[in-house]
């Protein structure tokens, strides 16, 4: 059996676990707990203190791991473990909370330093109201014309394979560009 | 209780608003990443320091201010022999070489630098010491801690906010493809440019030239920011992380990849 991995990592409350539950073939193993900061119990009440883990089988030899990294800052010793082995990763930011941007720049900044990876930068909740143009995006968080940046609803099965698909696409460029 | 503890619990701006608030007298003695500091309080009022092994005597202090000249320190370090800082003061006030004012303000720049630098200590152990008073024989100053405290409070939230933006100084820096024509970098920038190589972690560049934390990130972030560097796992690390497909053959690496692709348009 083979066995590949991808990493969903961003700010916390980005909407990682949501994500890889929309794909994944099994119940998400999500390690959450209750957040104790009032700060952010105001975002929501529970957090993923190590990894969600998803899982999506091709066949019988091979299948693909979708690890969700911990979003809050003091679990992320975890990234650089999580980033060791993987083909990609997607950074997921939540377009209604532009003061997480700064921090999902971060993040994309740290894991493309542990591994040079392709990648692909999801706008998560473009259905609300609140959300942000992915133009307007794309400056906030300093994102050249090269950089995919795709708009997501974490809840929508069709929107998460779409993410997923140009991670993958990107991958195959960059194998046959022969970098 | 003995006021002691750890710089990553307590922070220099902590203790001097503690200090400030209970007037309290003494020295706090400060052991940080490579040298030891000591700094002497008076009701809550700032009185002299001294860091390391540096010459913090008036002579030195009146020289690095150039109130002294590079003839006239010399003169003064060899043959003033044991004559205390209070009376070498007095004798170049009454020559005429300096007034009160001078060797007070210099001592004041002097004292609030060494402060300055310990704001930068994010790491090590303090202990205060009420029975430990300012040296005789050194002059002492009355300098009140708001200023200090306020400058520190805002140093430390920059330093909050480069740990966010460079949290790990174990990675490696790279130029990026873009030009760098015309640039006019600062002496410190050159320090660290000149180190960049993906073999280099930005803790080695660090260590070489000889910049503590806050400043290796701040120069490193205004790198980043003008677009001249990126962040990158250094080459020893990322030849250990190669080990991304289950197979070696291209071949079958991009069929892995095509597979992928054919199960996740079907899910």
């Amino acid at each position: 059996m083979q066995t590949v991995k991808m990493v969903v990592t961003g700010p916390f409350s980005a909407g990682k676990t949501q994500f890889i539950q929309s794909v994944s073939e099994i119940d998400v193993v999500a390690t959450e707990r209750k957040i104790s900061n009032d700060a952010e119990r105001s975002v929501k009440d529970a957090t993923t203190v190590a990894m969600d883990f998803g899982r999506i089988t091709v066949d019988e030899d091979l299948v693909l791991y979708l690890f969700g990294t911990p979003g809050q800052k003091r679990f992320d010793f975890m990234w650089e473990i999580l980033s060791e082995g993987m083909l990609g990763f997607i950074v997921m930011v939540d377009s209604t909370r532009p003061e997480t941007f700064r921090e999902a720049r971060s993040i994309l900044e740290t894991f493309r330093a542990y591994a040079p990876t392709p990648f692909v930068v999801a706008a998560n909740k473009q259905d609300k109201e609140d959300a942000w143009e992915l133009d307007d995006m794309r400056h906030a968080l300093r994102l050249d014309a090269k950089t995919k940046l795709l708009p997501c609803i974490a809840t929508n099965k069709k929107q998460v394979k779409d993410v997923l698909l140009e991670l993958l696409y990107s991958i195959l460029a960059e194998m046959e560009s022969g970098k | 209780m003995a006021l002691r503890g750890n710089l990553r619990d307590f922070t220099i701006t902590q203790l001097l608003n503690l200090i400030n608030l209970a007037q309290k007298t003494g020295t706090l003695i400060v052991d940080g990443p490579t040298e030891q500091a000591h700094v002497s309080f008076r009701d809550g009022k700032l009185a002299y320091a001294r860091i390391g092994k540096e010459d913090g005597g008036l002579a030195s202090v009146l020289h690095k201010g150039n109130k002294l000249n590079a003839n006239q320190y010399r003169t003064i370090s060899e043959r003033a022999g044991n004559i205390s800082d209070k009376e070498l003061g007095l004798l170049l006030i009454n020559a005429g070489y300096v007034s009160q004012e001078d060797i007070l303000l210099n001592l004041q720049t002097y004292f609030t630098d060494i402060i300055r630098r310990l704001f930068t200590w994010v790491e090590g152990f303090f202990r205060f010491e009420a029975e430990l008073l300012a040296p005789e024989d050194r002059i002492n100053v009355r300098l009140d801690l708001e200023n200090l405290i306020i400058e520190g409070s805002r140093q430390l939230r920059e330093w909050e906010q480069l740990q966010d933006e460079i949290p790990s100084l174990d990675l490696a820096l790279k130029f990026t493809e873009r030009p760098m024509n015309n640039l006019n970098l600062s002496v410190e920038e050159w320090r660290v440019v000149k180190f960049i190589d993906p073999k280099n972690s930005m803790k080695q560049i660090a260590a070489t030239a000889r910049l503590n934390d806050l400043e290796i990130r701040r120069i490193v972030y205004g790198l980043i920011q003008a677009g001249l560097v990126e962040m990158i796992r250094p080459q020893s690390a990322q030849n250990q992380n190669s080990k991304n497909y289950p197979t070696k053959d291209k071949e079958e690496q991009k069929n892995l990849i095509n597979k992928l692709i054919g199960r996740i348009q079907k899910l």
